[in-house]
Formats: structure tokens, sequence, C-alpha cells
């Protein structure tokens, strides 16, 4: 069955999440059950019921406390990072004992880290990709920002793995965009992608050559996009509102200013004056014009920041603007004519006569483009075996040497998966440790860059300082996501390599969450299956049995009376093998096998427990329609289910 | 596996670099784990490892620095102190690292440091001496020049070093390996002394 190789794409964005695949080589984006293709990234937590998406959104206006957005910000963040951001978030940390420790949140009576909320999100899409198919989806392409650090990948990766999905390859938000425009034409060329976002910003430059989208180079800001446009209008308006109606800025009040402060930027995008008209409780209403003029002034700053990553990258990839043939805009803040005007005057676009393409919607065009890269990962179709993404990591990784120092071992824009090999001894005789510090970031001095991990390499030998030679590998993969080994070459042992994430999971947390997390509801699934499975096994075994004093069974041949023996003996053997495919094969066999006997039943007009399996199984297929919906997909609403009640209570914190 | 093997290059210093991105996207078709992730666990593991070997080598040869470099050190030649990599590294420190003063430069060179010291003087003390700044503007477009010279006997070498190998002739071969380790001793050490004179210039 083709479907069980079905991978999709996933764009997890900060204000919005959408689910596609590709179908008949044209990249299609899954709708939900309300028909929209866009999933707000929004959690509400009420008791014990979990809200994503559009009905998570009313929460946010009603009890904010409950609810959650754009924890994409979060993700892979310490204390200090966040602090700022949170004047304007309704969000309530839990306390955490270390700076560098993964951020706790509390929602409703919740404490959730940031991927677990974004697991809650990719559930979602999930789910709705199964109701899509009538099948369990579990294999997976996430889009990050392509300026998103280690650690911000590694609790993207974190997130897919706890909502239960196999995640087959991270790819960055602006080759994807590039990917989806590059498909349907057989573009040739250097094109700029400039992905401005809700929460993020990011700028690539691609070489398209003969199917093969090479990144030259990549630059942004993880902490630059809508919501801090959003930021800087809220602040107005609240300022406003304390001083003029002498009203406090409540958290639902927050809210509903956020909620008027987006329409107004969204208006403003195609009209030149829009207007706050807010009904604020105690007979007291906001009302304010605001001209698109105004408008720009106040977020020329925020665009502004986007100038310096683009010329970066260009300055990176050694090519001047006019090198550019073609600049793509991705992101929901691309709408924005003053952004548009900023592009084209950093790709001198006009003055060469040229526009930036917006052909593709830029709130879909990043899941398209996973949508496509999940079709190349699963074997790929006649309209992506020729594309090959070669992307790059975008910042340089180095240890830190004596004095704080950063040594570089990868430069950023080096083409992953990219490896070094880096050779450390030991400082004192009979030193069994060696802790490395690994940093992310253009800084010099160790404290000025991203802290990714403390490795501390154990089990060397005792000798002599400074005897042990041991190499350390470093490898980053095609997620650009670090993996270390090590190995002292004189004893030539495998060194231990302990890690301690900064900001991030340990693999034993990630763990446990998943055990904890509603993918037990797919364990559950398999689980169910094989009982499922096993029941249906035993009935027609015992139907077979029963039949053989049927009068229909001695018109068999002797050659189809073995068949049905053989068939039955691999049936029973693949019930003690516990796995349900084998057991469903096995039936599918001794349904063949005896195919004739039941014709031959059916003939002297006798029901048996045979045809009733059949009917019961072309029933169960009868679900499998495109807009069906999954047979286990209401598992996860339904609480009086029991994988339902596992998943909530799954959602409580570990004591 | 050296870097020239992965693309069935012979040690070589002159490359075609169209001819060798060509090889490195039709290898990278071959090799790159987005072509494996259907596969075993095991096939993925090793699909990574060969594609970030590919990657490193083509990163390395397509760069004629690099490659020069990267072809000393295979040849034996300690070239640690004179990489790019550890002058950064010593620079960021703040170590002076042992830097052999080509001798053809070393008259120029010590004029140079004395104008340099003279420069950072009158800048501390809030004085700008025109007529230093003159000089040293002249001292920087005349090492910016040695510069660019020295890249062209760079790739003379390359031709002799080709030629050496083509000819298997060790002396020879010798004899060109000396030349480029000076030549590029002499690259990092003009590289230095026009940062330095650029920052104080600035």
């Amino acid at each position: 069955m083709a479907e069980q190789n079905r991978v999709v794409g996933i764009d997890l964005g900060t204000t919005n999440s959408l689910v596609a695949y590709l179908e008949g080589g044209v990249p299609v984006v899954i709708p939900g059950e309300d028909g929209s293709s866009l999933v707000p990234s929004v959690v509400a937590v009420e008791g014990t019921q979990v809200t994503v998406g559009n009905g998570a959104r009313g929460t946010l206006l009603t009890q904010p406390g409950n609810a959650v957005y754009s924890a994409k910000r979060l993700m892979g963040r310490g204390m200090d990072d966040v602090r700022d951001e949170l004047a304007l978030f309704p969000f309530r940390l839990a306390t955490t004992e270390h700076a560098d420790d993964v951020l706790r949140l509390q929602v409703g009576d919740r404490t959730l880290t940031p991927p677990e909320i974004s697991a809650l999100v990719l559930g979602q899409l999930k789910k709705n990709a199964e109701r899509y198919f009538g099948q369990p989806v579990t294999r997976a392409v996430i889009t990050v920002p392509a300026y998103f650090n280690d650690t911000q990948r590694q609790a993207t990766k974190d997130a897919g793995r706890i909502a239960g999905l196999d995640v087959l390859r991270l790819v960055n938000e602006p080759t994807a965009a590039a990917l989806a425009y590059g498909l349907d034409r057989k573009k040739e060329g250097t094109i700029a992608v400039y992905d401005f976002g809700g929460g993020t910003f990011d700028v690539s430059i691609l070489k398209l050559h003969d199917g093969i989208f090479e990144v030259i180079a990549t630059n942004g800001d993880t902490h630059l996009g809508g919501d801090d446009i959003d930021s800087l209008l809220m602040h107005i308006a609240l300022d406003e509102i304390g001083n003029e109606l002498g009203l406090s800025a409540t958290p639902e009040r927050v809210q509903a200013v956020r909620k008027a402060v987006i329409d107004v930027k969204i208006a403003l995008s195609v009209d030149d004056a829009a207007k706050f008209d807010l009904d604020l409780g105690e007979g007291k209403r906001y009302q304010r014009a605001l001209t698109r003029e105004q408008f720009e002034t106040v977020i020329a700053p925020v665009i502004a920041r986007t100038a310096g990553p683009s010329k970066q990258a260009l300055k990176d990839a050694g090519l001047l603007p006019d090198a550019i043939d073609e600049v793509v805009l991705v992101g929901g803040s691309t709408r924005i004519p003053a952004v548009r005007r900023l592009v084209d005057e950093v790709f001198a676009l006009s003055a060469r006569g040229k526009r930036a393409h917006t052909e593709l919607n830029p709130d879909e065009v990043v899941a398209l483009g996973a949508a496509v890269q999940a079709d190349i990962l699963a074997g790929g179709s006649a309209a992506t075996s020729e594309l090959l993404l070669l992307d790059v990591t975008p910042l340089s990784l180095g240890i830190e040497a004596l004095g704080g120092v950063v040594a570089k071992i990868i430069q950023r824009n080096s083409t992953i998966p990219a490896s070094a090999t880096e050779h450390f001894t030991t400082g004192v005789d009979g030193q069994t440790n060696v802790a490395i510090h690994v940093v992310q970031g253009e800084r010099e001095l160790a404290k000025d860059c991203r802290s990714l991990a403390r490795f501390d390499l154990k089990n060397i030998p005792p000798m002599t300082a400074g005897m042990p030679r041991i190499e350390v590998k470093f490898l980053i993969d095609a997620n650009g996501i670090l993996q270390v080994s090590a190995r002292e070459q004189r004893s030539g042992q495998a060194a231990e390599v302990e890690v301690k994430p900064s900001y991030g999971l340990t693999d034993d947390q990630v763990e446990e969450m998943i055990l904890a997390s509603f993918d037990f509801a797919e364990d559950d699934l398999n689980q169910r299956q094989l009982i499922e499975a096993t029941n249906e096994a035993n009935t027609i075994l015992e139907a077979v049995e029963k039949g053989q004093k049927h009068a229909a069974w001695q018109k068999l041949t002797g050659d189809e009376i073995e068949k049905i023996h053989a068939a039955s003996l691999e049936l029973k053997a693949s019930i003690e093998g516990k796995d349900y495919k084998t057991i469903r094969s096995a039936i599918d066999s001794l349904d063949k096998a005896t195919h004739r006997f039941a014709e031959l039943m059916m003939d002297t007009a006798v029901t048996s427990a045979l045809t009733g399996r059949t009917m019961a199984d072309a029933g169960d297929k009868l679900g499998e329609g495109p807009s069906a919906p999954h047979p286990f997909a209401a598992a996860q609403i339904d609480t009086t289910d029991e994988s339902a009640a596992n998943a909530a209570s799954a959602l409580k914190p570990k004591a | 596996m050296t870097h020239f093997e992965i693309f069935s290059l012979p040690r070589r210093l002159q490359i075609d670099t169209a001819a060798l991105e060509k090889s490195f996207y039709k290898l990278s078709r071959q090799f790159h784990p987005d072509r494996f992730a259907s596969r075993p666990a095991a096939e993925q593991v090793a699909a990574t490892e060969n594609s970030s070997h590919l990657n490193d080598a083509y990163r390395a040869l397509r760069d004629p620095i690099r490659r020069t470099e990267y072809l000393l050190e295979l040849e034996g030649v300690e070239l640690e102190e004179q990489s790019v990599k550890a002058t950064e590294t010593a620079r960021i420190a703040g170590v002076q690292k042992k830097q052999i003063v080509p001798p053809d430069l070393l008259e120029e060179a010590f004029e140079l440091n004395m104008q340099l010291e003279e420069m950072k003087m009158a800048k501390a003390a809030g004085d700008d001496d025109p007529q230093l700044r003159k000089d040293l503007e002249a001292a920087q477009t005349n090492f910016s020049g040695l510069l660019a010279a020295s890249q062209r006997q760079l790739e003379a070498e390359w031709a002799s070093w080709d030629a050496a190998v083509d000819s298997g002739d060790e002396r020879a071969k010798d004899a060109a390996k000396d030349e480029m380790v000076a030549l590029l001793n002499k690259r990092s050490y003009l590289r230095n002394l026009l940062r330095d004179v650029t920052a104080v210039l600035e």
C-alpha cells in the first residue's frame, strides 16, 4: 500500500501552521475539519480539555491565562532570552532552577515546555491529515527558520517526536519556499528568498541548477517578525487606553487590543487608513484612526532590521544585488507595502525592471515546499526525482578554547552535512574526563555566542598528562543538528560522550514526554491494531476449523485443502509474532486460500463467519475515502475513550 | 580517502572549478542523505558520513588557497602555524603567533611597524598626523599590490607543482612545495599587516 509510505510536509509557524502533501506532482494544503487550511498556532488548556487552532483563539480573548500562542519564539530559548518579550505576551513562566534550563509555561493548570506546546499544534495537523487520508500519518518533514540554531532545531524535532511523528527532515523555510517556486518551472539562476513571517526573519540565497537547489548563504533573525510590529502598535494603544481612558491593561484587554491591532495592520496593507474601535467594558470605547503613513513611521525601525541580514547574505554569497535573478517573498509580513519597498531597494529590483515573486500565497508557500521535500524523502515521484536540496548551516560552530575564546571548527554557510575533527588531550596526570563546551555564533568570545551543549568525554584511560589523544568528531547532519562522537586514539577506546544541552530537553526528558504524551495514542493505536488483527485471525481460524465439517469442504481438491492448512499454520505462527502487519498479511493469505471454499459455501446459501469477516472488512475500507473521518482520530478528543484519558493525564507534569 | 580521491582527481593544484562543481552535484545526487531517507538506519548514517566528507572536500578544493594548504598538509608539511585558521585563532586570542617574517619584507615591515606605532600613539593622544596617514595609505597600496603579486606567484607554483607531478620529478615537487610554503607564509604575513594598517587608518 503506497499510502503507508506517505510523508507529509508541515510548516510549524509562529502564527499559523499548515500541513501539505504532494498529490499527482502538485503540492496541496490539507484543510482542517472547519475547511480552513491554516491552523492558528494557539493552544488552549481548560481542565483536561486541550484545544488547538481557531477554537483556542476564543479562549485567548476570554481566558488569556488558559491559552498560549507564538510558542515558536520560545523554542530552544532560556529565561534570559525571553524576559523582554514576556511583557506583552500572556505567558506565565513556571520557575526553573537554572538559567539554562528549558522554559516551562503555566497554561491553565498545566505546566508545558515550548516543545510540548508545539507538539500539540503538530498533533492537530497530524489529526487533520489523518482525517483527510482516513489513515494514520506518522512521518513528516517539518520546516524551521533557516537561522534557527542547533538548540531551536532540536526543540522542533523533539516536538515532532512528542507528537508521535517520525521527523524525517527539518527543512529551512526559505529553502522550502524556493522548492515550491522551482517545482513547476525548471528554473536556473540565482534567487533570493526573503521570508518575513510572524516571529522570524530569514533570507537565503540559492543557486538553482538542473534540479539542484544549492543554498549559498543564509542569514536572519529568529526574533523578528509580525509580532514585533504588533507589539509596537499595542504599546501605543495600551498607553492611550491607560492615559486617556484610565483603564488598566488587564490580560483580557491586552488580547482584545492585540486582535484589533492585527486587524488594523492587515487593513493598512490595502487601505490608506484604518480605525480602532474597541469596546473595553465599563462603558468605555477606544477609538482611533491610523493612517498608513503613520503606521509606516512606527514600524520603520522593525522592518529596517531585515536589511542588515539581507546585505550580509549577499556579502557572504560574494554577490552584488544585481547578480540576483529573482526574489521570492514569503511570510505574511511581506504583504506590507513598506516591506516590499525595502526588498525592492535592497535587491535593486525595479531599477532592473524586475519585481519580487508573490504568485504563491505567502502563507502557504513554505508548507507547499515542505510537501515537495516530503515527497523527495518518501522516495520521489516523477515530479521530484530530479530535485535535490543542498542546504547550509546558518551559524559557525566553535569550541571554547583557553581564555573563553572561540575556535571555529565549522564555518557558517558550509553545506550540510558538514564535519570537523579536533584533537584534545588531558592537562593532569591520570585525568579521565575532558569537558568540551560547544557554541554556535559569529562572535569571538564564547560568552557572546550561543551555548549549545557541554560534552563530557568520559572513561579516558588514565595516562600521563598530554598523552591521551582524543579525537572528537563533530558532524552537522542534514537537519542542521550537531552530532558528536569521540575516540581515544592511543587505546582505540570510544570515549563516552555525555551531552548536557543548554536550554533544551535531554533525551530522557523527551522519552518521558513521548511516553506521557498523546503519542501514547500512537502506541495504543499499534496495540489496538494488534488486538483487532489477532481477534480477526482467531475468528477466521475458528471458521476454517468449523468449515471442515461443512459439506462444501468435500468439494475442495487435495491441493486446495493443503494450501488452506499451510495458510492456517502461517497465521497461527504470526499471532505468536505479535506484529499486526504480519498477522494482516497472513489473514490475507488464508483469505485467498479459502476463497473458493467461501464461494462453494455461498453457493449452498450458507453464511459463515468467513464471509462475515469479508463483509466487515469491506465496511472498514469504506472509511478510507479522502474526506472520511479517520477511525482513530476521535480518540484524542473523546475523553471517555481510554487512550484519550491517557493523553489527558499525560499532559500533566510528571511529579 | 583524501579530498582529491573523493573527486577521483590527481593531487594537482590547477583544477577546473566548473568541472569540480558538476562532479560535486553528481556525487551529491548519489550520496546525499535525502536519497536514503526511506532506507535502513545504518544506510542513512553512512549517507550522512559520506555526504559530509563530500561537502568538506568540495569546500576545501574549490577555494585555491585552502586547496593549496590542504595539499601541503597531505604532503606532510607542518602548516599549522601559517594556516589561515591558526592566524585567526591567534588574533582572536591576542596571542603573538610564531610568524616568520619573509626575508624580502624585513625592511619594509620594520618601517611600517614603526609608523603603525607612531600612528597609534598619535591617535591615542587625539592627534592625526596627515603626513603619517599619507605614508600609511601608501604602504596600504604597496602591500595590497604585494598580496596580489603573491597570488600570481602562487598560481605559477601550482603550474610547477602540477608539471612535477605529471613528470614524477620528486626534486621539482619538493622545490615547488618549499616555494608554496614560503608564499603562503608571505601572504598570511601581508594579510596581517594590511589588517593592522586598515585598523589604524579607520
